[in-house]
């Protein structure tokens, strides 16, 4: 067992753990973060993805230790007291989503992808950056659109 | 039409929720004292099991409880089972091995159910699972879908012969051979359809907890239709009595008909926490998904077309292996049966076909209904066939259609296969579907990728498919074990609100929203004072779930009509406190009105009246609740013609779909945004058969595509973005001129992109999916 400290959605937060915990267990069952999904044991669905110091990273891929220290934000962070961050909003305007298990994985992905994109992010660089993220039902029309929507109201 | 109503692309209710991760997902759901549970599986494909030896893994840190399959028949819980019968040539039913949820003796498929694991941890669990010692005596197995049933064969089942499950001719055999003797031209193709893993992004799951002071069982799941779980778990497994087993599809991560059906998981999961009186969790990872969800597919198939001098189609003759897994799926049987041989008419005038499908036992996983569920398999057939005649006819793969379209004015049309086609204009869809893909400038387009060294091609399908999955008269007949009908209960609250109950379940596809806006628009009541509420057996009534794009054709008739009893009685209350005859009350925009004057009251007050009932007609019940039931008289018929235009690399192999048009008739839409959204992830999910998925086992039964490493899913840069556009018909028999539109695509997709790709490469056929070696195999053999 050992302990680990990070900073979740600007909040202070510590756990025990087990050496074996990965981070998006200690999300889920320690801090009773659901939002963050698990679709996949091989990284390639994306539904798990959080941002790590400013940065998205499959949650389902770190060890909870690893991320001892950092900074960490989940879906359940991105509002802004009750108002959609302009990506989450972009979504539902968008239709972005269905059933929404994918969902949190994606927005927090898309929103890294502007930071490192600029806020006039192409089509194709969406979806080829959108590449880790799978979807089964939008068949991802609208949710490339909803990325470069959110891109523009980002940047504005 | 009200704000929000119908017609109307309303942003989704349900996006609130999921966009700011307060998702309810079953995997999401923690109870207190809650135990983990993790499954032995078998190894092997195909084993006797000589002996289980679970004393070092009982002995592990944290394990509460190991079960095997004795414990389950000592408890008298009953075998997993298939709810639709098809007779088979001999007169005999189709053969139904015994299905325990955990073996017993015997393991048929890898991944098949050994023994439960339950321990405090799921980490302990998982290691005490690998302490399970099983004994296997290894057995060939059969995998193959076309070979399964030859001579010499090892036997899978004592109780299917040759590992057949049926055999199931269709058609006047005599008259249809008669028609090829006489024929002008004779096309014939042989083709697979393959098979697919249906890969919801939710994994499975299931929690499950028993109240011993009730004596309940509150089992939530990942479920598609909370009720028929809990009739089939009670009536059939006997896992607890219907009133005392309560089960709950909370939100689910997308279905597509892999959360149909009653798994052995969730029978045991069940069972268990009585067992150990503890509630039991149990999530499958993906690799779990890939090995024991119910696979999708799997045909192979040899399709032949009598034609006479003027193109026109003058019989149909289809030969199938239906691959159905290593036992029977709830649904399975019905799938390479109704739903496949009654679709072959397709949008055509064939007046004869005959039809022979030979269901098989495989050391597979079992194989059931998955997005479309046997109509993508009689499209891809019967398109992919209709441009082999194009070929051998020198005919344009438009007009061959155009030629042979059951004419506009048939309608409804009598196909010799079963179904009666309730309304449809396939030509105005072909015609719209042209125009949209500028059909006419593809040559210039073709001749300039050519310059750049690619190959362009251009593909047709005109699809038309039988959901809304209902008649109950028509189901039953065909061996159903259930009626199809569906309900809906819409009650105001005293504040004048609106609850909405359905027994559909919404798993992605936005009831929420959707049922909101057909009520909005029939009671006037704000969008926003409206919930609809699905999924648990404890709130609404028996209602039949959500598959075969039935939800809104049935499931939102059901709600019209409980709005409907609604105006009629708040009619009368209207009429008492407006002190007019019932007669002149009027209804409109959420008022009621005395017929020519300004005395008017709202719906929300009769529904305060009618709960508080001072001053009320004697002889009217308090309350303002009504109940609805409706069973169609028909199935639903979309229809459309999709054309998908690709650009092959002749050096590598890769497909680009570089133009991608939809014409579809859905009847009216409610929300256009949200059917648009429906239109292409079907579109996506056939394209993903057509390039990229193909489930694969090896002969010894291991499957070889567990993974997202090793099955390819589409991902955003594999696709385009879809021209999508709209040819309504009206359905003469549904009262809200709707059709369904949640599988469309994945039937229409597949022959589109494969005609294409053919087209581009000037060859006969390429079996899906058409990956990048498959396509350059074939450009080598073409050129």
């Amino acid at each position: 067992m050992l302990t680990v400290n990070m900073n979740v959605n600007g909040k202070p937060t510590s756990g025990e753990i087990e050496n074996r915990t990965l981070l998006v267990q200690f999300l889920r069952e320690n801090l009773r973060l659901t939002g963050t999904h698990v679709g996949c044991d091989t990284s390639q669905c994306g539904a798990c993805v959080v941002h790590v110091n400013g940065v998205s990273v499959k949650s389902c891929t770190i060890l909870a230790a690893q991320a001892d220290g950092t900074e960490i934000i989940t879906i359940e962070g991105l509002a802004n007291n009750g108002e959609l961050h302009p990506m989450q909003q972009a979504f539902m305007d968008n239709h972005g989503l269905q059933c929404g298990f994918c969902t949190p994985g994606m927005v927090m992905s898309a929103v890294d992808i502007v930071n490192r994109n600029g806020s006039d992010v192409d089509e194709p660089t969406v979806r080829k950056e959108l590449e880790g993220n799978i979807c089964r039902c939008t068949g991802y029309h609208n949710i490339v659109k909803a990325v470069q929507a959110g891109a523009k109201n980002m940047g504005g | 039409m009200a704000e929000n109503g119908v017609g109307v692309s309303v942003r989704r209710k349900e996006d609130s929720r999921f966009l700011i991760g307060k998702g309810n997902y079953t995997d999401d759901i923690n109870l207190a004292g809650q135990t983990h549970a993790v499954f032995v599986r078998s190894p092997h494909a195909h084993a006797t099991i000589n002996s289980i030896d679970t004393s070092d893994a009982a002995a592990s840190d944290g394990v509460i409880a190991i079960f095997t399959g004795d414990d389950l028949a000592a408890d008298g819980i009953g075998p997993l089972i298939c709810g639709v019968t098809v007779t088979s040539d001999d007169g005999d039913p189709h053969r139904a091995p015994v299905h325990s949820a955990l073996a017993q003796g015997k393991v048929n498929y890898v991944g098949d159910h050994v023994a439960i694991v339950i321990a405090e941890t799921l980490a302990q669990a998982r290691d005490a699972s690998e302490k399970v010692e099983v004994d296997y005596g290894v057995l060939p197995a059969v995998t193959e879908t076309s070979r399964a049933a030859d001579d010499g064969q090892q036997q899978i089942h004592d109780i299917a012969p040759n590992n057949v499950c049926f055999n199931w001719p269709f058609g006047d055999k005599t008259a249809v051979d008669a028609a090829f003797e006489g024929a002008h031209k004779v096309s014939t193709l042989e083709l697979l359809n393959n098979r697919m893993v249906t890969n919801p992004m939710e994994p499975r799951a299931a929690i499950a907890e028993y109240n011993s002071g009730t004596e309940e069982i509150t089992l939530h799941l990942t479920t598609q239709n909370p009720h028929v779980h809990r009739l089939v778990l009670s009536a059939f497994n006997q896992l607890a009595p219907e009133h005392k087993l309560r089960v709950v599809g909370p939100d689910v991560g997308g279905g597509f008909g892999a959360k149909i059906f009653v798994y052995a998981e969730e029978l045991v999961v069940g069972w268990a926490c009585r067992k150990v009186n503890r509630p039991v969790k149990w999530t499958a990872d993906r690799t779990e998904a890939f090995l024991s969800d119910a696979h999708g597919r799997d045909h192979v198939s040899t399709a032949e077309m009598a034609i006479d001098e003027n193109g026109k189609f003058l019989a149909l003759r289809v030969y199938t292996k239906a691959n159905l897994g290593a036992y029977l799926s709830t649904f399975s049987t019905m799938v390479p049966s109704y739903l496949y041989a009654f679709l072959l008419a397709g949008q055509y005038t064939t007046p004869l076909i005959y039809s022979e499908v030979k269901a098989v036992f495989t050391n597979t996983s079992p194989v059931d209904a998955s997005r479309g569920a046997g109509r993508p398999e009689a499209t891809f057939l019967l398109e992919r066939l209709v441009d082999v005649c194009a070929t051998d006819l020198g005919l344009d793969p438009a007009e061959i259609r155009r030629r042979n379209f059951i004419p506009v004015e048939a309608f409804p049309y009598q196909t010799p296969v079963v179904q009666c086609y309730d309304s449809g204009d396939y030509e105005a869809a072909l015609d719209k579907a042209l125009a949209l893909a500028d059909y006419e400038g593809f040559p210039v387009r073709a001749e300039e990728a050519k310059s750049r060294g690619k190959r362009r091609g251009i593909g047709l399908s005109s699809y038309v498919e039988a959901c809304g999955i209902a008649p109950s008269a028509a189901v039953g007949q065909l061996g159903a074990g259930v009626g199809l009908w569906e309900s809906a209960q819409v009650r105001f609250n005293p504040t004048g609100n609106v609850q909405v109950f359905t027994g559909t379940h919404s798993h992605g596809q936005g009831h929420e929203t959707t049922f909101a806006q057909l009520v909005t628009e029939q009671l006037g009541v704000p969008f926003e004072d409206i919930e609809v509420i699905h999924g648990d057996t404890a709130k609404t009534q028996f209602g039949m779930g959500t598959y075969g794009s039935r939800s809104l054709a049935v499931g939102g008739v059901a709600i019209a009509k409980a709005c409907e009893k609604l105006i009629v009685k708040g009619k009368k209350i209207a009429a008492h406190a407006l002190e007019a005859a019932e007669g002149d009350i009027e209804f409109a925009d959420g008022n009621y009105t005395v017929a020519g004057t300004d005395k008017a009251m709202s719906i929300g007050e009769v529904a305060f009246n009618a709960y508080v009932p001072h001053s009320y007609p004697e002889d009217l019940e308090p309350g303002f609740d009504e109940n609805a039931f409706f069973d169609p008289l028909n199935f639903s018929f979309p229809a459309g013609t999709h054309i998908c235009e690709v650009e092959v690399d002749l050096e590598t192999g890769e497909v680009e779909i570089v133009k991608y048009s939809a014409v579809d008739d859905f009847g009216k839409l409610i929300n256009p945004m949200i059917v648009e959204g429906q239109v292409h992830g079907g579109i996506v999910h056939g394209i993903g058969q057509a390039l990229l998925e193909g489930c694969r086992y090896d002969s010894d039964g291991q499957l070889i595509t567990a993974s997202y490493m090793d099955y390819a899913m589409p991902r955003a840069d594999d696709v385009p973005n879809f021209d999508v556009d709209y040819a309504p018909t009206n359905p003469p028999h549904n009262p809200l001129g709707v059709k369904g539109c949640g599988e469309a695509g994945a039937i229409g997709a597949p022959p589109a992109v494969i005609n294409a790709i053919t087209n581009a490469l000037n060859i006969k056929h390429i079996d899906m999916p058409a990956t990048p070696e498959n396509v350059w195999r074939a450009a080598q053999s073409a050129v």
